[in-house]
């Protein structure tokens, strides 16, 4: 899988200068931990050599995979993004999956190890129409490392995808994660994305109902400490009317971690009654940490439902009070009330992803 | 049942406090025995509330004088949850709702909590499923609700029922139960009411706070104090209650004036 030219610098792998903080959707989120590092290629062993397909999934063969590959990044509007060019420079190791009906789960890990290399993986999923996919994912890294994704899915008619991303970083590593998802009418799709432990995660999921008329529920989490950054920036575009979405972004900042959330939801005049409802709750367990949270709503249908909302909080404490009151121990109320918050995300995780939370507070007990 | 030679269980003594720097008790003194039953009565704002909370720890009051001794203990300064595990319960108004804390593990956490801080060995997830299914008789609660996050869309009724379960699970030496009935329907308050009169035995005791004569027709206390203006104004048997219930608070404002004036 190694590369076979080195690329010198960040902006000759991806064929365009880094983001800056002059650009409005980086603002906030500094790649610091990108540029203190050199850009080297993967030269451990195949990071899929275990994978196992499950009944009912198939690769695609190369030619196939070369023809698909990509064609959900334009309807999400994010094939230029920066994190996508680069995981196209990096020659990522590519996986193109058929998934049929009544397919069984499928589990992918990727660990990016700790020796300074960047791994690229470019999956694609296609899915066939009415087939059903329950999707594990988990990233790793264990130093200082540079984890690069893009994950396209197409749901074809009433074909249903749960996805559960579990990306469990280090403080010197960097995660760029585009998860690209277009579906057809009837289709539904459940992606739920935890991330924690990365100096710098770049989260991006975008979602098109290419003719509306679909289901969308997104669950996020994702956990700062320390100087940890995490940026979860999500699109769901509506291009036919009667689409549905129910996203909940929840965020906790300890230490002096920043958190970054901007939900963009799009519903041109095409997507008449679309129900659309984001909700982006934050936790705030420390005076030096940060959240930046922002609904990006562009409505033009007139007959619509959309509803958002963001709350920025700190541990209630009646809450506390109360698990006092019972005896319990202010740090384990805590810990408790804790957990409490992260769970509204972490149960709608498939079996195998919630296997792979990481041990400890908040995420499972030890 | 009052015992004279039974032991002082709690004794408030000129209790001031105050919430957001405003003074709401004046000096409340109360002596509570093993084996007694207590009510406190009294209009809203008259400070019921506000004792209830101070003798638990609430944060948000600052006891401003007086003095509590728990058990021969100080109790003001011990943390809330330190009272708990001597033995101090509260059950509240408005028991608070926990989204994503499953309640059994919350009941379980607090059991052992008590039972270690008593010397009790802990109970493993099904020594405490057989407690808990056993403790749900004293309130005949659905044990669905054990399944569900803490009092998270649990009725007012079923808030009142779980907090009289945690107090069967507790064992308190000194339950305070505050404003227990409200919001109960006739039913639920006879279940509720049936619960504290199980738990209440010679060695504990319990201190009713209420507005109405409605509990105490179901749980018979063996003192009642009227409570106005943040101090203890009089103090009785069961027949004071009784004459409230006949006469209205308007002797209060009364009996305040001529205080106020003398």
């Amino acid at each position: 899988m190694a590369a076979t030219t080195l690329a010198q610098t960040w902006q000759d792998l991806a064929g365009a200068a880094l983001p800056s903080r002059q650009m409005e959707h980086w603002r906030f989120t500094d790649l610091a931990v990108l540029t203190g590092m050199e850009p080297r290629p993967w030269s451990g062993a195949d990071p899929l050599a275990s994978l196992q397909l499950p009944a009912g999934v198939t690769r695609l063969p190369e030619a196939e995979l070369a023809a698909v590959a990509g064609q959900s990044l334009a309807p999400t509007g994010c094939g230029d993004h920066w994190p996508v060019r680069l995981n196209a420079g990096a020659r990522p190791v590519r996986l193109g999956l058929r998934v049929e009906a009544g397919a069984d789960p499928l589990q992918l890990a990727l660990d990016a190890g700790g020796a300074g290399e960047l791994l690229a993986l470019h999956l694609v999923l296609l899915l066939e129409p009415g087939a059903s996919l329950a999707v594990s994912q988990r990233v790793l890294a264990s130093g200082a490392a540079v984890c690069s994704l893009v994950c396209e899915a197409r749901l074809a008619a009433d074909a249903q995808l749960h996805w559960g991303l579990v990306a469990h970083g280090h403080s010197s590593a960097a995660l760029l994660g585009h998860v690209a998802v277009t579906q057809e009418p009837g289709s539904s799709l459940e992606l739920v994305t935890v991330c924690s432990g990365w100096g710098c995660s770049r989260l991006e999921p975008r979602v098109q109902q290419g003719r509306g008329a679909a289901q969308t529920r997104l669950r996020g989490l994702q956990w700062v400490d320390d100087n940890q950054l995490a940026d979860t920036h999500s699109l769901v575009r509506f291009d036919g009317p009667d689409g549905h979405l129910d996203q909940l972004h929840k965020t906790v900042a300890a230490g002096a971690g920043r958190s970054v959330f901007n939900g963009a939801v799009q519903v041109p005049r095409a997507a008449q009654r679309t129900d659309a409802s984001q909700l982006s709750r934050s936790l705030l367990l420390s005076d030096r940490a940060r959240v930046d949270t922002k609904p990006e709503l562009e409505i033009v249908a007139d007959d619509v439902k959309c509803a958002h909302g963001a709350t920025v909080s700190r541990l209630q404490q009646d809450e506390l009070f109360y698990l006092q009151s019972r005896g319990i121990a202010a740090a384990q109320a805590a810990r408790l009330l804790l957990a409490g918050y992260c769970q509204d995300v972490l149960r709608e995780l498939p079996a195998a992803a919630a296997g792979w939370l990481p041990i400890g507070s908040p995420f499972r007990e030890p | 049942m009052i015992r004279s030679d039974a032991p002082v269980l709690l004794e408030v003594r000129d209790l001031c406090a105050s919430v957001d720097d405003r003074p709401i008790l004046h000096g409340v003194n109360l002596t509570i025995r093993a084996g007694e039953i207590h009510a406190v009565m009294g209009r809203n704002g008259s400070g019921k509330s506000t004792l209830s909370k101070v003798l638990a720890g609430h944060p948000a009051y600052a006891v401003t004088g007086g003095t509590v001794t728990y058990q021969g203990q100080n109790l003001l300064e011990l943390a809330p949850e330190q009272r708990a595990l001597l033995g101090l319960f509260l059950g509240f108004q408005y028991p608070v709702e926990i989204p994503g804390v499953s309640n059994l593990e919350f009941l379980r956490v607090a059991t052992n909590a008590r039972r270690q801080e008593r010397g009790e060995a802990e109970l493993d997830t099904f020594a405490f499923e057989d407690l808990v299914n056993a403790r749900l008789a004293v309130v005949q609660m659905d044990p669905g609700f054990l399944e569900r996050s803490v009092n998270e869309g649990f009725s007012g009724g079923e808030k009142k029922r779980n907090e009289i379960l945690q107090m069967a699970l507790l064992e308190p030496m000194v339950a305070i139960l505050d404003e227990t009935d409200s919001g109960l329907d006739i039913d639920a308050l006879r279940i509720v009411a049936g619960g504290v009169n199980q738990l209440a035995s010679p060695d504990n005791a319990t201190l009713l706070i209420t507005h109405y004569q409605r509990l105490l027709d179901l749980i018979t206390p063996d003192h009642v104090h009227v409570m106005a203006a943040g101090r203890i104004l009089r103090s009785g048997g069961p027949e004071l209650a009784h004459e409230l219930e006949r006469t209205g608070y308007d002797w209060v404002d009364q009996e305040l004036a001529l205080a106020e004036v003398g």
